[in-house]
C-alpha cells in the first residue's frame, strides 16, 4: 500500500521530468508550466500552464504527463490547463536558459510585457556571444522562436520570444 | 453533409464568447489559406504562426463557452452552420492578394489588441485576454511592418495597398466597439505607409447577427467536412 504523500512524490517527480518533444533537452519543470500536483478523491490531478495559445505541443505534453503519472503508480490521472496567471518566460529557470544557450538557442531577456517582447533587436549570439546581431524574421520554425543572425561569426541562430 | 448540427440556446454571455472565438478561428483558418502559398520563406512561417495563435485562442474561448453550453469545442467549431457564426464580416472575406491579406491582419490585430487590452469583467474571458494580447500585439507589429513595406515601396505594391485598405474599411465598422482609439491606433501607420486614410461611411454589418457573405459558407464547408462526414472519427 503506497500512502498518500509518496504517491504524490513520485507522481510529482514523474510529471515534472516529462520533456517538451520540440526541445527534448528541455523538462515541463525546466519551462515553469507545471503548477501543480495535488491528489482529488484518489485521482491525480496535475496542473500545467499553456504556453502559446496554439502551441501544438502542448497536448502531447499532456498526454505524456498523464502517461508518466501512470506509470509512477496512479491508477487515475487527469490533466488541468489552467490559464491564470497566465505563463510568461521569466518562469524559465536558469537551468532551461543554459540548456537553450547549449542548443544554440539565445534564451529570452528577462522581464515581460511588450517592451521585452519586442525587446532588443541585438540579441547576443549564443555561439560567440556577440551582440553585432540582427532579426531576419519575428517568427520562427515554432512559436517560441524568432529567426536572428550574427553579423560577428555569421552563423544564423534562433531567439526564444520574450512573452 | 450527414451529421446533424447543434443549436444552442444564445444567451448575451455565449453570444459574446463566440463572437470573440468565431473572429479567431474564421481569421485563423483563412490565414492558414497561405500555407504553402506564401510569397517568401519566412512569410511562410509566420502567416502559418499567426493562423496558428488565432486557432489557440479560438480553441481556449470555445472551451469557455463550452462551459456555458455544454457543448464541446469541436461541436461549436464543426458543427454549427453559417446563420450560428458571430464572427464579423471581415474575418471571412476571402484572402485575396498579399497586400489585402496583410491590411486585413492589420486592421483586425489592431482593434483585438485594444479589445483584449481594455479587459474584460469575466474571469474566463480575462484569462484568454491575459495570454492572447502578447500574440495580438506581435501581430500588430507584423502587419505593419509589412503595410509600411508595401505602401511604401513600389508603384505596384502601393496601389495593391491602397485598393485593399479602400476595400476593408467598410468592413471595419463592425469589428470596433469603440472606434477612436482604434482610429488613434491606425492613422499614424497608414500615413507611415504612404497610404490614405478612407473616410467613415456606411459600413457592413451582419455577422453578428448570422447574416454572413457566401464566403463563410464555402469556408465552413471545407472546415467542417471531415468531421460530419466521418462523426467522431479520430487520427
Amino acid at each position: 500500500m503506497v500512502t498518500d504523500d509518496a504517491l504524490l512524490e513520485r507522481a510529482r517527480a514523474a510529471a515534472a521530468a516529462v520533456t517538451d518533444p520540440e526541445l527534448p533537452p528541455l523538462t515541463v519543470d525546466d519551462l515553469g508550466i507545471l503548477r501543480e500536483v495535488r491528489l482529488d478523491n484518489g485521482t491525480v490531478e496535475v496542473a500545467i500552464t499553456p504556453t502559446y495559445s496554439g502551441c501544438p505541443a502542448m497536448r502531447e505534453i499532456a498526454d505524456a504527463i498523464a502517461a508518466a503519472v501512470r506509470e509512477a503508480g496512479a491508477a487515475k490521472v487527469r490533466v488541468r490547463l489552467v490559464l491564470t496567471p497566465a505563463w510568461t518566460t521569466d518562469w524559465l529557470t536558469d537551468a532551461a536558459r543554459g540548456k537553450l544557450l547549449d542548443l544554440g538557442i539565445a534564451p529570452p531577456e528577462p522581464g515581460q510585457g511588450t517592451e521585452a517582447l519586442f525587446g532588443r533587436s541585438n540579441v547576443p549570439c549564443p555561439r560567440c556571444h556577440s551582440t553585432n546581431t540582427e532579426r531576419i524574421s519575428a517568427f520562427g520554425s515554432t512559436a517560441c522562436k524568432a529567426l536572428h543572425r550574427c553579423l560577428n561569426c555569421r552563423e544564423p541562430f534562433e531567439a526564444f520570444k520574450c512573452h | 453533409m450527414t451529421t446533424t448540427s447543434i443549436t444552442l440556446s444564445e444567451t448575451p454571455r455565449v453570444q459574446t464568447y463566440l463572437a470573440l472565438a468565431d473572429d479567431a478561428l474564421v481569421l485563423g483558418h483563412r490565414t492558414s489559406e497561405w500555407t504553402g502559398h506564401a510569397p517568401l520563406l519566412e512569410e511562410e512561417l509566420a502567416l502559418a504562426n499567426i493562423a496558428l495563435d488565432l486557432i489557440g485562442q479560438a480553441r481556449m474561448l470555445y472551451q469557455a463557452a463550452g462551459d456555458l453550453t455544454g457543448h464541446s469545442e469541436d461541436e461549436l467549431a464543426y458543427l454549427r452552420d453559417p446563420p450560428a457564426f458571430r464572427n464579423a464580416l471581415i474575418m471571412e472575406l476571402p484572402n485575396g492578394d498579399f497586400a489585402f491579406t496583410i491590411a486585413r491582419l492589420f486592421l483586425v490585430s489592431v482593434a483585438s489588441d485594444q479589445k483584449w487590452r481594455r479587459g474584460f469583467d469575466d474571469p474566463a474571458l480575462t484569462a484568454v485576454a491575459e495570454k492572447a494580447m502578447k500574440e495580438t500585439a506581435y501581430h500588430v507589429r507584423h502587419a505593419a511592418e509589412w503595410l509600411i513595406r508595401l505602401g511604401d515601396a513600389t508603384e505596384e505594391s502601393h496601389r495593391r495597398a491602397q485598393d485593399a485598405i479602400d476595400a476593408l474599411w467598410p468592413f471595419t465598422g463592425e469589428m470596433t466597439e469603440i472606434r477612436e482609439p482604434w482610429l488613434h491606433a491606425v492613422a499614424p501607420i497608414l500615413h507611415r505607409a504612404t497610404l490614405r486614410q478612407p473616410n467613415d461611411g456606411w459600413m457592413q454589418s451582419g455577422g453578428r447577427a448570422g447574416r454572413h457573405s457566401e464566403h463563410l459558407g464555402h469556408l465552413l464547408a471545407e472546415m467542417q467536412v471531415l468531421p460530419r462526414t466521418y462523426p467522431g472519427a479520430t487520427w
